[in-house]
């Protein structure tokens, strides 16, 4: 990524990175990077990173439904197997035969000691390695991803068919985790982690250092993000959208696009799996099934579905209504979340994104062409990518 | 007939040609063949199976039994991209336009290059794709338009530019399903003009129910009805053939 970057010329990096999108960029990272760390205290502000955990999540969706019209309300099944990939490496550290003398069989998780397991599973075995299970939290839910895709998309499975599928297969992945209660901790998940290779996680040097590595993957997250949405294959996803037969009969293999930007999506999602469990100190199957799937299908929406950036700010928005309103009335949060999102899709059909775009943005822009000497506004250059309200507004008519 | 024989006079040969929807067939034993550099109107009342036909050289939909073979290479067995790639290009009934992005970049996302996952992330614009759309977009009427949302042309333009998305991708054999219908009288002037300039050196297949534009473009006429061919020849003598003037054009 980074050599392609070097690689491209000065055209071809003002065509991947347009200076509203830098701006963008720079004010999320000062955002998250500066603003909220002096001024939250650590209590609040490892709520803040996860919260962005979930951020991933969305900025998948984006590519994933709001470019290339893939509806996936089962990304909490991305999002979970990454997490418990995770949680598997850090309770087998935390699980050594000193720290475990009292169970019954020493050296393995506690909660295979009470489901009367008495050796370790293979498949926990390779999660003793830390860099296996750091590919393995990329690749599994990739593969996985991937024969979903291909089974769905080579079929041209695709809209409401597929949504319900992949809804299933999140609610599947739930009933088979709780029910394997020896091998997966069950209901509870898996709890109780310490150490990441003798570092405690628990302690709030600990999380501030976490906060800023997940920073840091969203951040390569959403420059990834930037870079495949600006590609050809990015117009080419909301071609699809909408003329799937004509890019068909273009000459390109439609199915292949959609299983790359799926699996793309899924690669996100684990990633802030992943952080979620180094950050929340535990995995549990609440993070896969359909209702958590849907809440990130929200913050996407709440957000704007076309705006990477936006996505960021939507999660952050209904995550932190939701811990102050479910602080004061618990049991009104789910009414409370399903209003929001009735009313997002009905008046801001966009999101946050798109508001900033048809009423903040001409503002801004108007005040810094005051600023500077009044010019005339020259036609756009070839070069010049597609500002994304031109799609966005009409976005609001098409399905 | 024999296949060497076909695959080297003809660019496309339809031989035996059925397609059948649930007992019904749409398509009945259709043989037919296209020259280099001809251009062949298929005529026939509504329902006679032309749109089929096209569906079926194009591999959107797949033949009961028969073959399509184009420069001698078997196209029923082929998916839909490889078709393309072998030189085949699709105009759709209703203008398939992305109404979302520019006349640039509908042309440039046609323009064949990349055209895998990996070919499209790493695709760039440069100087030769820029000046294959502008001068597609020259042809097409549309030079001035090139920054316009897609979806803000007038019924004629939309056509017109998938048209030009076809034309970009040099196709050996163009197939336009009714590329008039909806135009007003003077578009359709500078479509036919516009067809005429671009079918040289290439083969086309069009599907027209405007008789007028009809004999303007065709060298030879198909018609078809209720799955066969009815009647084929010039425009002349089609014309006057009485079973086609009791189907079709008597009413």
């Amino acid at each position: 990524m980074s050599k392609l970057v070097v690689g491209m010329s000065k055209q071809g990096f003002k065509t991947l990175f347009p200076k509203a999108d830098i701006i963008y960029l720079i004010i999320l990272g000062l955002l998250l990077g500066v603003f909220l760390p002096m001024t939250l205290d650590i209590f609040r502000l490892n709520l803040v990173g996860k919260y962005l955990t979930y951020a991933f999540v969305a900025v998948g969706l984006v590519l994933c439904w709001g470019y290339g019209g893939i509806l996936s309300l089962g990304q909490g099944v991305f999002f979970g197997l990454g997490g418990y990939c995770m949680a598997m490496f850090l309770k087998l550290e935390s699980s050594n035969p000193e720290a475990t003398k009292i169970q019954s069989t020493p050296g393995i998780p506690d909660f295979m000691d009470w489901n009367q397991i008495t050796e370790l599973p293979w498949f926990w075995e390779p999660f003793y390695s830390l860099p296996f299970t750091i590919l393995a939290i990329i690749l599994v839910p990739s593969i996985f991803a991937y024969i979903i895709a291909v089974a769905m998309f080579k079929r041209r499975v695709g809209g409401v068919y597929f949504a319900i599928i992949t809804q299933a297969i999140a609610s599947i992945l739930t009933i088979l985790i709780i029910g394997q209660q020896g091998y997966t901790g069950g209901v509870n998940g898996i709890t109780d982690l310490r150490t990441l290779l003798g570092w405690d996680i628990r302690t709030d040097q600990a999380k501030y250092v976490l906060y800023y590595v997940n920073f840091i993957c969203l951040m390569l997250c959403l420059l990834i993000a930037q870079f495949v949405r600006k590609s050809k294959l990015g117009r080419l996803l909301v071609a699809m959208r909408g003329r799937e037969d004509r890019v068909r009969f273009s000459g390109y293999d439609v199915s292949s696009f959609k299983i790359f930007v799926f699996c793309l999506g899924a690669a996100f999602s684990a990633v802030g799996g992943a952080m979620f469990t180094l950050q929340v100190g535990f995995m549990s199957p609440s993070f896969v099934g359909i209702v958590p799937s849907i809440e990130m299908v929200i913050f996407c929406a709440v957000g704007g579905r076309l705006s990477i950036y936006g996505a960021v700010y939507g999660t952050l928005l209904v995550n932190w209504a939701k811990t102050s309103f479910s602080e004061s009335f618990p049991e009104l949060w789910l009414f409370a979340m399903g209003a929001m999102f009735i009313g997002v899709v009905m008046a801001f059909p966009s999101g946050l994104a798109g508001v900033y775009k048809k009423h903040i943005e001409p503002f801004i822009a108007a005040g810094w062409y005051g600023l500077k000497k009044p010019r005339p506004k020259s036609p756009p250059k070839i070069t010049a990518p597609i500002p994304a309200d031109n799609w966005t507004s009409r976005e609001e008519v098409s399905p | 007939m024999n296949d060497k024989a076909s695959a080297k006079d003809f660019v496309l040969a339809v031989e035996g040609l059925t397609v059948s929807f649930d007992g019904f067939k749409a398509v009945n034993d259709l043989s037919f063949y296209v020259e280099e550099g001809e251009i062949r109107v298929i005529i026939g009342p509504n329902g006679a199976g032309k749109t089929t036909v096209l569906d079926l050289i194009c591999g959107k939909t797949k033949a009961t039994s028969g073959s399509i073979k184009f420069r001698g290479r078997e196209l029923t067995k082929m998916t839909e991209h490889a078709i393309v790639h072998s030189g085949v290009g699709r105009k759709f009934q209703n203008p398939s336009i992305y109404e979302d992005l520019t006349v640039f970049e509908n042309l440039e996302i046609s323009f064949p290059r990349g055209r895998s996952v990996a070919g499209a992330l790493f695709f760039r614009r440069d100087a030769e794709v820029t000046q294959a759309v502008e001068e597609v977009a020259e042809t097409i009427f549309l030079k001035d338009q090139l920054h316009t949302t897609a979806g803000l042309l007038s019924h004629g333009q939309k056509q017109w530019l998938e048209i030009g998305m076809l034309l970009i991708q040099k196709p050996d054999l163009l197939m336009l399903d009714e590329p008039v219908a909806g135009m007003s009288v003077a578009e359709r002037k500078r479509t036919a003009e516009l067809l005429n300039r671009i079918t040289k050196g290439r083969s086309v297949v069009v599907i027209e129910h405007d008789m007028q534009f009809v004999e303007d473009i065709a060298h030879r006429v198909t018609v078809m009805h209720q799955g066969k061919t009815l009647s084929e020849g010039s425009m002349d003598r089609v014309k006057v053939d009485p079973k086609v003037v009791e189907v079709y054009l008597g009413h």
